[in-house]
């Protein structure tokens, strides 16, 4: 399915002289089709994490639409949203972004244990996911023990335990080095060619060697 | 899972919810003790209203100025006093009297029951309207001669036999706990009692040397028909009657009502702040350990959890933690305050009866009803804080 950005906006309210209103993001029309990784690079602060956020469906943009396929993202109750975030969206947050209480495999299984359990087959993908992220031997190990690349890898199994259609990512090798940079980047290229949209916001250099499309933020607008 | 991870996630740090299972607790305690303190003085009183069974009493002068009357119906105390047997027709002919009754009182050296003297109180089988109401209560049969009854708390079972002053009498029944100094009492007929204070005047046990039981009462107990008020029966008894007094039941008691109205205030007053306190207490707690996690929300929120559903981990969260807490806090306070029932009363110094087993199963449930729905309230304001949660902004780049 295609994400679309239509004409979205965000704009912050800055704490100081009267109502001073910042756009971080201006009017800007993305499109995110199946199949393709997307690199977004720019300065820091130019807007990256605020478009992924509004695109992914966790910030409401101040004007313009997001659709995937027909369904505008914001017109449906969060209920609605939440699930189908749930289902077809994965997000792998900038950060550190684990839950505490709960082992890795238990983080990595907790989309699907939102609205209902995990199956067997979940659980054979997720033992497959951290296998293939190089993880597996941590599964039963609490987030406080991990390492930020472990932690980030677990992040990354997370985000693709539903099988989403579309795939944000956040600075996902921010930490790592540059092997575990590659390997993350191999990932998230072969899973965007088994269908999925990824978007992957980076500041890597290397980024662009696994790219189908690159795009760069300047000042809260896309450069092409 | 929800819950599950609402368990996980209380397990996962084990002091927080520590210490808000022990706030829960302590205010399921309080709330539970303060409502069996105050249940068991309010049937303490109507117990001790309903044992005293008549409107007016009327004794001796003197033992109204030496309050020893009052002691022994309302402290617990002994002691007995005399009147000639002659002011019963006076006092019988005041108009409005619908039941009258003599009784006679005797207090027991120690005796083999009881390492304390007991009263005695003897009742005119013929008249009695306040007793044997009652006996017929554990005992439906007319007590034979040297037949006695005995309170709850003393130390003798039916068909023991017990001596007073040399004379032998069996316990032919046990009363019902009343939570009043009838519970130390020894009730018997009017032939026993005076066989027994005769023994005693002749073993010179008895501080009235020259008495003649048979010419004596202790007490008259009244109730009034239904034309005059007990008030008008009582001044007119005062007015014609020199050497005794007659006083209303009501008055006697309104002391221990009084105090029973200061005690239940004072135990209202620590259980509100306790709650007040604890609910505060628990508020910031509940919102102590959401914000700290406001990021794994944050994370939740990511994986598309909804805002309902964080809303429902927290409340999972606080209900699991207010339960537990709430019947630990309950249980310890059944197991403090049921044994030591006898050492309250002392304490009080009131009459005290512990509610039944079904009252206090109704108390337990209305505390863990109050607690864990304050435990649920406190933690709302943090699970509605939680459910607006702006996740764009918590995980914007905070490394
Ligand atoms: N909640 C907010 N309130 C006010 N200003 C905000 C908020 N979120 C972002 N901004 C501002 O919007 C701009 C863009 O922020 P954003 O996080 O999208 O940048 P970025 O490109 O992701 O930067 P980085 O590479 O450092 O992560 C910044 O100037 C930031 O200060
Ligand atoms: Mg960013």
């Amino acid at each position: 399915m295609v994400l679309k950005g239509e004409g979205i906006a965000k704009e912050f309210i800055r704490e100081g002289r009267g109502t001073n209103r910042f756009p971080a993001v201006s009017d800007t029309d993305i499109e995110l089709a199946p199949g393709t990784l997307t690199v977004l690079s720019g300065r820091s602060g130019s807007g990256k994490t605020t478009l992924l956020n509004m695109l992914s469906g966790l910030l409401p943009p101040t004007r313009g639409r997001v659709l995937l396929g027909e369904q505008d993202l914001y017109s449906l109750p969060d209920r609605e949203l939440s699930r189908l975030r749930n289902e077809k969206i994965g997000v792998i947050p900038q950060g550190q972004t684990a839950i505490h209480s709960l082992t890795v495999s238990e983080n990595i299984l907790l989309p699907c244990a939102l609205y209902g359990k995990p199956d067997k087959s979940a659980e054979a993908y997720a033992a497959k996911l951290m296998e293939q992220l190089d993880i597996a031997p941590l599964a039963g190990v609490r987030p406080s023990e991990l390492s930020g690349g472990e932690l980030r890898r677990m992040a990354i199994a997370r985000a693709l335990i539903r099988r989403p259609e579309i795939i944000f990512a956040d600075e996902p090798t921010g930490d790592l080095d540059d092997e575990n940079t590659a390997a993350v980047f191999d990932f998230l290229r072969s899973t965007a060619h088994e269908g999925a949209a990824v978007l992957v916001v980076t500041h890597e250099a290397s980024a662009g060697d696994y790219a189908d499309r690159q795009l760069v933020m300047k000042a809260g607008k896309i450069d092409i | 899972m929800l819950h599950s991870l609402a368990l996980k996630n209380l397990r996962g740090k084990p002091g927080r919810t520590a210490v808000l299972m022990i706030l829960t607790a302590l205010l399921a305690l309080t709330v539970i003790s303060g409502t069996i303190i105050v249940s068991s003085l309010r049937s303490g009183l109507s117990s001790l209203e309903d044992r005293l069974g008549a409107e007016i009493m009327v004794v001796p002068y003197e033992a109204t100025t030496k309050k020893s009357f009052e002691n022994i119906l309302l402290q617990g105390s002994t002691g007995y006093f005399y009147m000639d047997k002659s002011v019963m027709d006076q006092v019988s002919e005041t108009e409005g009297i619908g039941e009258l009754s003599a009784q006679f009182y005797l207090a027991s050296t120690s005796s083999g029951c009881c390492s304390i003297p007991v009263q005695l109180i003897g009742f005119d089988p013929e008249t009695d309207f306040t007793i044997q109401p009652w006996i017929r209560r554990s005992f439906n049969e007319p007590l034979k001669e040297n037949d006695i009854v005995i309170g709850n708390d003393l130390n003798a079972f039916v068909g023991d036999t017990l001596q007073f002053y040399g004379v032998d009498c069996r316990v032919a029944a046990k009363l019902e706990k009343t939570g009043t100094s009838f519970d130390t009492t020894v009730f018997t007929g009017f032939d026993t009692i005076k066989k027994m204070t005769r023994a005693s005047i002749d073993k010179g046990l008895n501080t009235y040397k020259g008495v003649d039981p048979e010419a004596v009462v202790s007490c008259l107990l009244i109730n009034t028909s239904d034309e005059r008020s007990p008030e008008e029966v009582v001044n007119d008894t005062n007015l014609h009657n020199k050497k005794v007094r007659a006083v209303r039941t009501k008055e006697m008691i309104s002391g221990v009502s009084d105090s029973l109205g200061g005690v239940s205030r004072i135990v209202g007053i620590l259980m509100a702040a306790v709650w007040v306190l604890g609910g505060v207490i628990l508020l910031l707690a509940f919102t102590m350990s959401v914000n700290e996690r406001k990021k794994e929300f944050a994370v939740m929120r990511v994986i598309g959890a909804s805002r309902g559903l964080l809303a429902r981990t927290v409340m999972s969260e606080a209900l699991a933690v207010g339960l537990f807490g709430s019947l630990i806090g309950i249980a310890l306070g059944l197991f403090i305050m049921l044994p030591f029932a006898g050492a309250a009363e002392q304490l009080l110094a009131m009459p005290y009866l512990l509610p039944s087993a079904g009252k206090t199963a109704a108390l337990a449930a209305a505390a863990l009803a109050v607690s864990v729905l304050t435990g649920a309230l406190t933690a709302a304001v943090s699970a509605y804080r939680i459910s607006r949660l702006d996740t764009g902004v918590i995980l914007r780049g905070d490394n």
